[in-house]
């Protein structure tokens, strides 16, 4: 009789790793970047908006956020709202990687739903791409002031990971808004309409 | 519109199946015939209904409508539009829609074919079916919509990805899903005996003819991976023991111990609790791959964008159905009783081994899958497994499994009498050593402790496979269907033995830096790197090279590899370039441009390597040419006479049961 139960008792034993693993299967998109805790790559862009070159080094000294995106980037389209409350927080700057992108269709995207950047670099070829080692957009980096790749997110950042994941490893010190640095005051880029969230941005679309 | 009228038509598709699973399994449990009734009708609307949701799929792909977000994702303007429509599974949701399709299809299938099913039995049949589907649709719906919108749409679209864009991509997915999702038939088989209490001889013989053609399909699929990954992926091998080829290859061994357990239950009554469970299993693992697949739990070549929350839905859902199905195993399972017996030396000992030594072989691979995940949960840190490990452990139980079927298949059911067969036996094995050395004198080096014995095993078993349909013809005896496609599938194995041996005996490979005009040797092949032209191709550009192989001077060969960058997702593919022939590949690969119109070239010469595809399509072809025998259209009843019990004092008490 007892040996009729042993397949469902292996199979009880069987699900219990399958859901540790599912429980830490978001740590495994973590690990799989070379970059963490290795210095951020160095990198001199054109920039969106001011016009002028973006050079990485002015991060020097800071913490900041490196968000990799493209207007033809569903899921950049859903995490946009986060990235706008983000920026309201003023814990810390967003740099934007627009990449492999069209700045004309850069320029709109932000206009339409608001601008969460302190400065875009333009990697229209996608070369500081590959440096960051990304897979796909939508990706963000946190880097710490030493100029060091602290955590990295695949995929669309929601309010969860970003509490979860981003804010738990932000230092107090971070914690004011660094409005006098010399990236500027968050949001503000040349002639776009910096800082405004567009009106009424939709639910955010796409899967996820 | 359409792509809402796309999500409606499987939001109706999962309300149907709830239909189909509810009068299915409620009707006969409660003894309401008259729900019978309403089943079939379920069965044929939801099997509509997932073809229109398909075919809106297809269409917003061909359309180009990038306002949907999952075309957006996967597909894009430049892209052909045969690559579009394979694109509709290129990625997770699509391929849920294929899996579901394929799944509506099997079951109308079911409910065509079933006619001389006991109604009662049937409808049970259909309504476990109506479960998986129930399962799916959710799972589809809730996590994975494929029709989401995108507003406002994107301008174009992120391209497949191009690692997909081969023609392997029409054909594979839907061969393996047809193979994965048709063990969900066996396994509806095996819940409705199990909810019935009851499990026949003619259980076996329905059960048969589906599971056999669930198996010719994902060997088909498998082989096609094999291939896709042969060329595709530049790295000249045709197996990896990755993650996803595992998850693939275990219900393809347990479905293998499932046909042959089969043919026990059907002939002689005997291992029907096993033939049960393992038809149970033959699906969980199928469910399982879906599993490793899609959750984000292991690191694979295949892996689909990971998201634990399909995961955990799709964990939620092995629970429901396998622990569901192992629950109702362990409480009727030991209400069926075997009680014939049989010899040590009878067909049914050496099916016995065939299915220990199948399981023992399912369990080291399904050990190697999961040891990382393992190690993981128990916090040992990371663990990788690989070739090492596999091939060995692999090698173990299979290897006396080809000399178990080389002489099982002259055995006797019931009685051990392969005495008489000692003369075939004998020669034929002869035979096999006989090739085994010759093909070691004729070869130049690379002969290992291994080599003479997989040549010769498999050897032994192609030709041991064809004795009984040579003798058959001989004596004017009808060659059926059944002991034909038999003998065509184990002779194919015998084949694969003999193949693989060769390619990992006889392979000789180097990676050289060449320059245009420069050559090297590569066994007894030269490799001269003749030129290189720029490429444009529709969604791409690269490179081509021409290299001309010559064998003691003569030309043999002009290969001509690709490097592509496609536009869109700016990844760089490898496109080898590979002379096939009868006996041998030649294969070269472009690497890195090292500067200065110097290229690393992957080169390699193998023997072989096609008969290793080839014969795993000759296995499937085995495996439809055996279920396509006649009787198993025969009603109910026709074949009783296979039920005698053993006469008294030839039993050894029942092994299974």
């Amino acid at each position: 009789m007892n040996r009729f139960l042993l397949p469902v008792g292996l199979f009880g034993a069987l699900v219990v790793v399958l859901a540790i693993g599912i429980g830490r299967a978001p740590q495994k998109s973590v690990i799989p970047s070379a970059l963490l805790g290795k210095p951020a790559p160095q990198f001199v862009l054109p920039q969106l908006g001011v016009g002028g070159q973006f050079d990485s080094r002015s991060l020097r000294g800071r913490w900041y956020l490196l968000n990799v995106w493209g207007t033809w980037c569903a899921e950049c389209r859903a995490e946009h709202d986060t990235l706008l409350a983000i920026q309201r927080e003023g814990r810390v700057p967003i740099i934007g990687l627009n990449w492999k992108d069209e700045d004309g269709l850069a320029v709109q995207w932000l206009q339409e739903l608001g601008n969460p950047y302190a400065s875009i670099a333009l990697d229209r070829e996608g070369r500081v791409a590959i440096d960051w080692g990304v897979y796909g957009a939508p990706e963000t980096f946190l880097v710490d002031a030493a100029g060091t790749v602290v955590y990295k997110h695949v995929g669309p950042l929601t309010a969860q990971v970003w509490q979860r994941e981003f804010l738990a490893r932000l230092p107090p010190a971070a914690a004011g808004p660094a409005r006098d640095d010399a990236i500027g005051p968050p949001g503000a880029v040349g002639a776009l309409p910096g800082g405004t969230p567009a009106a009424g941005p939709g639910p955010a679309a796409g899967p996820s | 519109m359409l792509p809402e009228i796309g999500h409606f038509a499987l939001i109706l598709a999962l309300l149907l199946a709830a239909a189909q699973a509810f009068f299915g399994i409620a009707g006969p449990a409660l003894g309401r015939e008259r729900w019978y009734a309403a089943v079939g009708p379920a069965v044929t609307a939801q099997f509509v209904m997932v073809t229109a949701a398909m075919a809106v799929l297809v269409n917003a792909f061909v359309q180009n409508d990038f306002s949907v977000g999952y075309v957006a994702q996967n597909s894009n303007s430049a892209l052909p539009v045969f690559y579009r429509i394979a694109a509709v599974w290129g990625a997770h949701e699509g391929s849920l829609v294929l899996w579901a399709w394929i799944l509506a299809a099997w079951t109308l299938a079911v409910a065509l074919l079933s006619r001389q099913l006991p109604a009662r039995f049937a409808v049970r049949v259909l309504g476990v079916l109506g479960v998986v589907s129930v399962g799916f649709h959710l799972f589809t719906l809730a996590t994975s919509n494929p029709f989401a919108r995108l507003s406002p749409a994107a301008p174009d679209g992120r391209d497949l990805n191009p690692l997909l864009q081969d023609p392997a991509l029409a054909a594979h997915p839907p061969m393996l899903y047809a193979g994965y999702v048709g063990f969900s038939v066996a396994f509806a088989f095996a819940c409705a005996a199990m909810l019935e209490g009851k499990l026949d001889q003619a259980w076996a013989r329905w059960t048969r003819p589906w599971t056999t053609v669930a198996w010719a399909f994902l060997s088909v699929g498998i082989g096609l991976g094999s291939w896709w990954a042969y060329y595709e992926l530049g790295w000249g091998g045709y197996w990896f023991w990755d993650p996803v080829e595992n998850a693939s290859f275990m219900p393809w061994l347990v479905g293998t111990a499932l046909i042959h357990s089969l043919a026990v239950t059907e002939k002689r009554g005997l291992f029907k609790s096993w033939t049960l469970l393992l038809a149970i299993v033959a699906f969980s693992l199928s469910l399982l791959g879906t599993f490793l697949v899609r959750s984000g739990v292991l690191v694979s070549v295949h892996s689909f964008a990971a998201d634990p929350a399909r995961g955990a839905f799709i964990l939620a859902f092995l629970v429901l159905m396998i622990g569901g199905a192992l629950t109702l195993y362990a409480w009727r399972a030991p209400l069926l009783k075997s009680n014939a017996g049989f010899e040590f030396t009878s067909r049914e000992s050496f099916l016995l081994f065939n299915n220990i030594l199948l399981v023992v072989a399912t369990a080291t691979v399904f050990a190697g899958t999961m040891a990382p995940l393992i190690s993981d949960a128990l916090g040992l840190g990371t663990l990788s497994v690989g070739t090492q490990y596999f091939n060995p452990t692999f090698l173990l139980p299979t290897l006396p499994l080809v000399a178990l079927a080389a002489v099982g298949l002259h055995a006797s059911w019931k009685k051990g009498r392969l005495g008489e067969r000692r003369g075939p036996l004998l020669v034929t094995l002869a035979l096999g050593v006989l090739l085994a050395l010759a093909v070691i004198a004729g070869a130049s080096g690379g002969t290992r402790v291994l080599t003479p014995v997989g040549l010769a095993l498999g050897g032994w078993l192609m030709l041991s496979s064809l004795v009984d349909p040579v003798d058959r013809l001989r004596r004017g005896i009808r060659l059926t269907p059944a002991i034909f496609g038999m003998a065509l599938a184990h002779a194919a194995l015998g084949l694969f033995v003999v193949s693989v041996t060769a390619v990992e005996s006889y392979t000789v490979e180097r990676d050289v830096a060449l320059g245009v005009g420069e050559s090297a040797q590569v066994g007894r092949y030269e490799y001269r790197f003749a030129g290189l032209q720029p490429l444009e191709g529709p969604n791409y550009e690269g490179v081509r090279g021409e290299i001309t192989v010559s064998e003691a001077g003569r030309e043999v060969a002009r290969l001509h590899p690709e490097k592509r960058r496609y536009w869109v997702q700016q990844s760089v593919m490898t496109e080898a370039g590979i002379d096939m022939q009868l006996t041998r590949d030649i294969f070269a690969a472009l690497g890195e441009d090292l500067g200065r119109g110097r290229w690393s070239v992957r080169a390699q010469v193998r023997p072989m390597i096609n008969y290793v595809w080839f014969a795993a399509l000759l296995m499937a072809i085995g495996g439809l040419v055996a279920a396509a025998d006649r009787r198993y259209r025969q009603p109910v009843g026709a074949r009783e006479d296979a039920a005698s019990p053993a006469a008294p004092g030839t039993t050894l008490p029942g092994r299974a049961g």
